[in-house]
This record gives C-alpha cells, sequence and structure tokens, in this order.
C-alpha cells in the first residue's frame, strides 16, 4: 500500500473497481463507493425469498430440475480426515452418481482441500481433460480456509499450490475480521492478490470464488457489502459459506447475492456467478434456490459456469427423487451409494 | 419449453362437495329465498358454479326477527367465556377445511390459490382466534366495566375478500355479544354459505348469525331494516354515502370502510429492492382489488427512472392466469363490470396524457382478465392519479421534497392507507406522523394482523375494525349515567389506599 497525494490509502489496481469506481482507486474512495450502495430491508427479503419458495415444481419441470441441480453440483469433501482414497471414492460418484442409471448427469467438479488435488486429478483421469465431454472440474479451497486466519504469504502459496497442482477453480475465503473492522481496502488487496497468485504460467487464471462466510458478516447489508466488494476486486464467483459455520447458505442470504450479482450485469454486461454452500440437504430445497435463480437473474444463470451448489449429501437426495420420476415408488438409501 | 414455464401445478377442486343449489341461512338453517335464485360463475372460465338465493325483503325481516330472537334469549344471556367457547370452535373448523376454503374462495372470486391459502384463510382462522380471546375480557376494551352489546348487526360485505370480510365482521360483533344478518357481496356467496356449514358443525346456537344472500336491494333491505342496531358496511364510497343518508337519525352505531387511493412514497434511500417487492405486493395482490391498494406510486424524482425500469423487469416475472395453479401470481378480475370500469379508466388515462405499460402476457380467452399496467408521466390532475381504479393499474408520480410528497399523498378525498420506504427510521416516523391514512405502512404493504385496527380518514370511511378498536365498534358503554362509571371504578380500592 503506498499513500497517494489525497492523503489517502492506494488500493491495488483491479481492472473492474477502476472502470466502475474511477481512476482515483483509494481505501477511501472504495470505502465510500460501498457504503452508498441501497440497504437491504430484513424482512421484505425474507418475505421474497419465502415467497419465491412456495413455487410449486411438478411433473416436467421437476425433472427437469433434479437433473439440472445434478449438473450444478460442487461435491465436496472436507473433512481433516479425507484421505486418498475418499477422494478418488468422490471423485467416482461424481463420474457416476447413480450407477443404477447412466443416464444421470455428472456433477460440475469435486471440491476438495488443496493437498488433495493430485488424487482428483488422478482418479478424474481422462474426464479432467480440457475438451473432454461430461468434464469435472477439481476445486480447492485454499488461504488458510475455513478461518483464513494466516498470513498474506501463506495463503498466497496455499493458492498457488493448488493451482499447481491442477486445481481449475480456487475457493478463498475473504478476512471476515478485517471486513468486520471497516479495512475493506486490506480485503479488496488479499482477493487481487489471490487473484494474482490463480495465474498459471500459460497466463490462464483459475477462476476464482470468493467465499464471505455470510454466517459470520450477519447482516443482510454486511453481504451485500462483501458481494460488491469481492466482484469488485475481481472475483468470478460470490460463495456464501464454508460450511464450517451455521447459519450456512439460506434462501435471503442467496438472493441477496443474486441480486448484487443482476445489478452488477446491469452495470457493466459481465456474468458473475453464486455458489450457496452448505445446509442444502434436500432436492426440495435445491429446487428453491433454482426458483431464486431463475426469477431473480434469469434462466441463463443456471450453468455450472454461473451458479453452483456447495454440497454433498445432497446428490443423494436427487438421485432417490429422479429414481421416484422414473419408477413411480420411493426407493431408500440402501439404493444410492454412500459417496 | 423453458424451465420458467413451469410445468402446470393445478389445486385440485375435488376436496369441494358443493350442493346445486344454496338457500338463504336464517336460524341455524338453510330455507330457500323468495327473491329471484341467481348463479355464481367461476370469473376465470365464466363457468357456473352453484345456484344461490336471492333473499326478499320479508326474507330479510325473517332474518333480522331470528337474530333478535336468539340475541334475547340466547346471546346476551351467555357468559363471555362461553361466547369465546364458540369462537375458538368456529376458528379451529376454518383451519380444519382451509384447503377446501381455499380453492372455494379462488373458484368464486378468482384470486389465486396462494393467495386464499397463504393469506385470505389463515386470517380469517387468526381474527377468530383472536377475538375469541376478547369475548371475556370486554372490560379492558376501553369502554369501562361491563360494556353492552348492540343487539343485531347488520352487516354488508364486498367481494374482494369474502370470506376474509365476513371474518372481520361477524368475529368482533360475536365476541362482544351482539347477533348478525350479514349480506355477503351478490358475485362471491359460496364461502359464506360454506361457512354457514360450519357454524352448524361448530354447534353455534340458532339465530346467532344468519346469512342472506342477494344484490343491493336485498343489502338496503337490511341496512334499512328498523330492528337493527348496528350496522356494518364495506364498499363502495357511493353506497357507504347512501347508507350514511338513510342510517342518520335512527340511532344505528355505523361503521363504514369505502374506498381508498393510497399513496406509496419511495425515498431515494429505500432498500430499493424490497421496496419494488412493496410496490408490486401493494398494487399488483388481488388483483389489486382492494380498498387499502397503493395505487399512486410517489417515487422520489432522483430514483424515478432507476424505480420504474426495475419495476417493470419484476412485473415480466409475474404470471398471470388460471387462479387454481399454485404458481399463479395475478389472477382473473371478479366480474365482467369490474373489468369494465379498469378498461374504461385506463383509457382516461392515455387520453389524458399517461404512458401506459403492461409486460407481454397471453391472456386467456375465457374469463375476465386485465394485465397488470403501469402508468408513468401521470400528473395529479389525471383521473387515474384521483379515482380508485380497483385494479392492477399502478399510477406513477414524482416528488423532490419530503414536503412534497406528504402533501401529494394527502391530496385525496380518501385516506385509508399509505406506505413510506426509506432507510432512515427518523424520516419514515416524521412522515407518518403527518399523512391523513389510517394506516400506514413502513418499508412493507398490504400486511393484516387481526390486532391491529384497520380504517380510513375523509371519504374513505369512519370507525374502525380490527383490535381493541375494531371491538369498540360494537359495544356501548354501561347502561346508566356516567357517574355510575366513575363511581365503579372508585370502588375498586388501589393497592394501599384508603379502606
Amino acid at each position: 500500500m503506498e499513500t497517494t497525494a489525497t492523503g489517502s490509502t492506494a488500493i491495488a489496481p483491479a481492472s473492474r473497481a477502476l472502470e466502475v469506481i474511477g481512476g482515483d482507486l483509494t481505501e477511501k474512495s472504495l470505502r465510500r463507493y460501498l457504503e452508498g450502495i441501497a440497504g437491504v430491508d430484513a424482512v421484505g427479503l425474507e418475505a421474497r425469498a419465502a415467497a419465491l419458495g412456495t413455487r410449486s415444481i411438478k411433473t416436467t419441470s421437476k425433472a427437469w430440475a433434479l437433473d439440472k441441480i445434478i449438473s450444478l453440483i460442487d461435491l465436496t469433501t472436507l473433512e481433516g480426515s479425507d484421505t486418498p482414497g475418499k477422494v478418488r471414492s468422490l471423485v467416482a460418484k461424481a463420474l457416476v452418481p447413480d450407477a443404477g442409471d447412466l443416464s444421470t448427469p455428472r456433477v460440475a467438479a469435486v471440491c476438495v482441500y488443496g493437498d488433495m488435488v493430485p488424487y482428483a486429478v488422478e482418479a478424474l483421469g481422462r474426464a479432467h481433460d480440457a475438451d473432454a465431454p461430461g468434464r469435472i472440474n477439481v476445486a480447492a479451497v485454499a488461504t488458510a480456509f475455513p478461518s483464513g486466519r494466516a498470513s498474506r504469504s501463506v495463503k498466497l502459496s496455499d493458492t498457488a499450490d493448488a493451482v499447481a497442482a491442477g486445481a481449475d477453480e480456487i475457493d478463498m475465503v475473504i478476512d471476515r475480521g478485517a471486513f468486520l473492522s471497516g479495512r475493506y481496502g486490506l480485503v479488496f488487496d488479499e482477493i487481487v492478490a489471490v487473484k494474482e497468485a490463480c495465474r498459471r504460467p500459460d497466463g490462464s487464471y483459475a477462476h476464482l470464488k470468493v467465499i464471505l462466510e455470510t454466517g459470520e458478516l450477519n447482516t443482510y447489508d454486511n453481504i451485500r457489502r462483501a458481494s460488491w466488494l469481492s466482484i469488485l476486486a475481481g472475483g468470478d464467483f460470490i460463495k456464501t459459506s464454508t460450511g464450517k459455520v451455521a447459519p450456512a447458505a439460506t434462501l435471503p442470504v442467496t438472493l441477496s447475492m443474486l441480486e448484487v450479482v443482476r445489478d452488477w450485469h446491469r452495470l457493466t454486461g459481465e456474468k458473475i456467478g453464486v455458489k450457496p454452500a452448505g445446509g442444502i440437504r434436500t432436492s426440495k430445497d435445491a429446487i428453491k434456490y433454482l426458483v431464486t435463480v431463475a426469477e431473480t437473474v434469469g434462466e441463463e444463470w443456471l450453468e455450472p459456469d454461473l451458479f453452483r451448489f456447495g454440497a454433498s449429501s445432497l446428490l443423494n437426495d436427487l438421485l432417490l427423487q429422479r429414481q421416484k420420476l422414473t419408477s413411480g415408488s420411493y426407493s431408500g438409501p440402501a439404493y444410492v451409494t454412500i459417496d | 419449453m423453458t424451465f420458467l414455464e413451469y410445468a402446470p401445478a393445478p389445486e385440485s377442486t375435488s376436496i369441494l362437495d358443493l350442493k346445486s343449489e344454496y338457500g338463504l341461512f336464517i336460524n341455524g338453517e338453510f330455507v330457500p329465498g323468495n327473491g329471484e335464485s341467481f348463479t355464481t360463475i367461476s370469473p376465470a372460465t365464466e363457468q357456473k358454479i352453484t345456484t344461490i338465493s336471492c333473499a326478499s325483503e320479508a326474507d330479510v325481516d325473517t332474518a333480522v326477527a331470528a337474530a333478535r330472537r336468539a340475541y334475547e334469549k340466547t346471546w346476551s344471556k351467555l357468559s363471555g367465556t362461553d361466547r369465546g367457547k364458540y369462537l375458538f370452535r368456529i376458528a379451529r373448523l376454518v383451519q380444519e377445511r382451509s384447503r377446501e376454503l381455499a380453492v372455494a374462495e379462488t373458484l368464486d372470486n378468482g384470486k389465486p390459490i396462494k393467495e386464499s391459502r397463504d393469506v385470505d384463510v389463515p386470517l380469517v382462522a387468526a381474527w377468530f382466534f383472536y377475538y375469541a380471546g376478547w369475548a371475556d375480557k370486554l372490560d379492558h376494551a376501553g369502554l369501562g366495566p361491563n360494556p353492552r352489546s348492540l343487539g343485531v348487526a347488520a352487516q354488508v360485505i364486498p367481494w374482494n375478500f369474502p370470506l376474509l370480510m365476513l371474518a372481520w365482521k361477524i368475529a368482533p360483533a360475536l365476541a362482544a355479544g351482539n347477533t348478525v344478518v350479514l349480506k355477503p357481496a351478490e358475485t362471491t356467496s359460496l364461502t359464506a354459505m360454506l361457512f354457514a356449514e360450519i357454524l352448524q358443525q361448530a354447534d353455534l346456537p340458532a339465530g346467532v348469525v344468519n346469512i342472506v344472500t342477494g344484490a343491493g336491494a336485498t343489502g338496503s333491505a337490511l341496512v334499512n331494516h328498523p330492528d337493527v342496531n348496528k350496522v356494518a358496511f364495506t364498499g363502495s364510497t357511493a353506497v357507504g354515502r347512501s347508507i350514511a343518508r338513510s342510517t342518520a337519525g335512527t340511532g344505528k352505531k355505523l361503521t363504514l370502510e369505502l374506498g381508498g387511493k393510497g399513496a406509496n412514497i419511495v425515498f431515494d434511500d429505500a432498500p430499493i429492492d424490497q421496496a419494488i417487492e412493496g410496490i408490486v405486493n401493494g398494487i399488483f395482490f388481488n388483483q389489486g382489488q382492494v380498498c387499502c391498494a397503493g395505487s399512486r406510486l410517489l417515487v422520489q424524482e432522483s430514483v424515478h427512472d432507476e424505480v420504474v425500469e426495475r419495476l417493470k423487469e419484476r412485473l415480466s416475472t409475474l404470471r398471470v392466469g388460471d387462479p387454481l395453479d399454485k404458481n399463479t401470481d395475478i389472477g382473473a378480475i371478479n366480474s365482467a363490470s369490474q373489468l369494465g370500469r379498469m378498461r374504461e379508466l385506463s383509457d382516461i388515462g392515455e387520453q389524458e396524457g399517461a404512458t401506459r405499460w403492461s409486460p407481454a402476457s397471453n391472456l386467456p380467452q375465457q374469463g375476465f382478465w386485465f394485465p397488470p399496467t403501469i402508468f408513468t408521466n401521470v400528473s395529479t390532475s389525471h383521473r387515474i392519479a384521483r379515482d380508485e381504479i380497483f385494479g392492477p393499474v399502478l399510477s406513477v408520480l414524482t416528488f423532490r421534497t419530503p414536503t412534497e410528497a406528504i402533501a401529494k399523498a394527502n391530496n385525496t378525498p380518501y385516506g385509508l392507507s399509505a406506505g413510506i420506504w426509506s432507510d432512515k427510521g427518523s424520516r419514515v416516523l416524521a412522515v407518518a406522523d403527518k399523512l391523513r391514512a389510517g394506516v400506514v405502512w413502513a418499508n412493507t404493504f398490504n400486511k393484516f394482523d387481526p390486532a391491529s385496527p384497520f380504517g380510513g380518514y375523509k371519504e374513505s370511511g369512519y370507525g374502525r375494525e380490527g383490535g381493541r378498536h375494531g371491538l369498540g365498534a360494537y359495544l356501548a358503554p354501561a347502561a346508566g349515567p356516567k357517574s355510575s362509571v366513575v363511581s365503579a371504578i372508585m370502588n375498586k380500592t388501589p393497592l394501599g389506599g384508603s379502606k
């Protein structure tokens, strides 16, 4: 950071922020911009989310929705107990979610800790090739996930390691402590730096998902502000939660983030992705998210490069619902694989 | 087909077990009316639902006599606790039969099933539960100890919330110890008939509630009947005015809940996404057929273009069509005559120079339909800014300062409702304080609760419904000179008072 002639602290130049806020990009101008964003009325937001949740998705619409949701999943394992074997098993499930019905679509990506990336890449084999049909991405959580409490250099090398190991997507966490104490420039700079660490030798970038950890930001106003901040700093996706903090993803939080993405698109024409993660376990809930996306930003967002579900147990519920639609009767947990 | 063209999700009508003809509900029984029966149709399809009897003047007389008998022999002699038991029983039966009532309401009225299911019927139950609790606590209604009931209440209700308006009228009247003769609107009598069945199920003493169906003549015979003590009317200002004239000097206590032209004021610091939802809910809820609808949008000039653009985008996602489909947002208009009025006033709006806009939509061929419509470039002198359209038609006006917003909001003969959208609490309170409207919503709109009084200023009527105030509309202070009330209070020895 350096001090400019105006006396406020300059922040890393990010092209989006430069374009939207203007050439004089400082901590001060960033703060002023974020504080100028219209507030959120919590009661109204929650009422709208609840209303969207009452949509009745039946028959053909339901069948389409179930397959669409499967294709939008980041199938996730983020445990201290993860092993190469566990990751291989997860990848197998991602490739063939339902061995009894090969028409079941594949998920969008597998999401693992950075040190598990090589095993995921290896297990995916050809399915990870750039032009493979039904390609599955590898997403890695980075930047001292889930707390983000480490030095900048640790976070950056965490990111660079994962990218070097073959991760296509990086799920970073923001520094919530810095955000809550009003040091927006610090959060901004860090996202810019992590984005730079996503750069591959060939000049391309791994996709960057910015986790806000909305359960710690607490208010919808904070969530909206953090969403704008993350997009301005260069995030490709904004993601609700790590899944390690309760509450994780909720429908009102996701709706609020989708509204930011819609406004950003209106302002710049650019499309940003949204990923609710944690706590979405049933098909019924996931369909509510699908409805919310379609009615807030439009159906074109229902593609893996613009919307993802961060989930693990959700997949099996989708498979059970899918089996029910084909066979007409409910089966049970014994008819889907554990992972 | 795209995802957003959700597959049809119609609520089944098989839950209904309707009779081919309904009589009048007098003295606890269905009896044929002596007027000429009429059919009630579904406004979404124009198909006949059933036949409804019409009460002649003689039938009204019989009904009022039954109510009088029930008042004197039974209802006024019951304790508050016992009246409360009946009301609780009715509330529970409404909940038990809620799906059936919602389907019948949607079929007969044309409103979307999601509204009858999630708003109308739950509020009906809530109203009975709320006033059931009051029945044995009338000493605390604000009229001193031992307030008296009035006697027989004549109640005439509109077609926009048929069952809910019935509940608003009947629940406080019964809690306060009155008996009732109620006349539903001609086009929406069906749920009142199902409600009469619920009263039979609840074993309510015969004659405590009587329901006479029919058109204007029946209503006129009822409110002008010499033996009623209380008249409560919800409907148009024109009819309300004639009722006020005819009841003047008769000693009948009168409550009128009439028209409105509510202002929904959006300041530039409003939570914008929720304000858009509030505007939509304010004017498109129940196809705008709401007396307290936010039909005038007053938006601060600096955010006018943004608000209109976002509003148009949002309107494009509204789903107009089969009211029984669970995904329908906007249903059918209740009758051909209402539809005619909306068309006429909207055409006048265009002729007067306002700009009309509706989202693209395929309205069904059969039935009565009007697309959600907004008018921009509206002046305060335009008829669409002054007359109650009672439909899904929003007039957008602008203001520059809070003072101007208040002046424009109050510049109407009506005064039923208003809304304020701002993130600044102090401004919300300051503006609300100066609005001449019975209900002012802050950062929300069209929210109802039985504990909250509702009613109008000026040509929107007088008297309050709901809450403790609504109870007071069916009570009088204890008989005798005022001093007896005072002494009754004095006799209650205060803590630590003289012995």
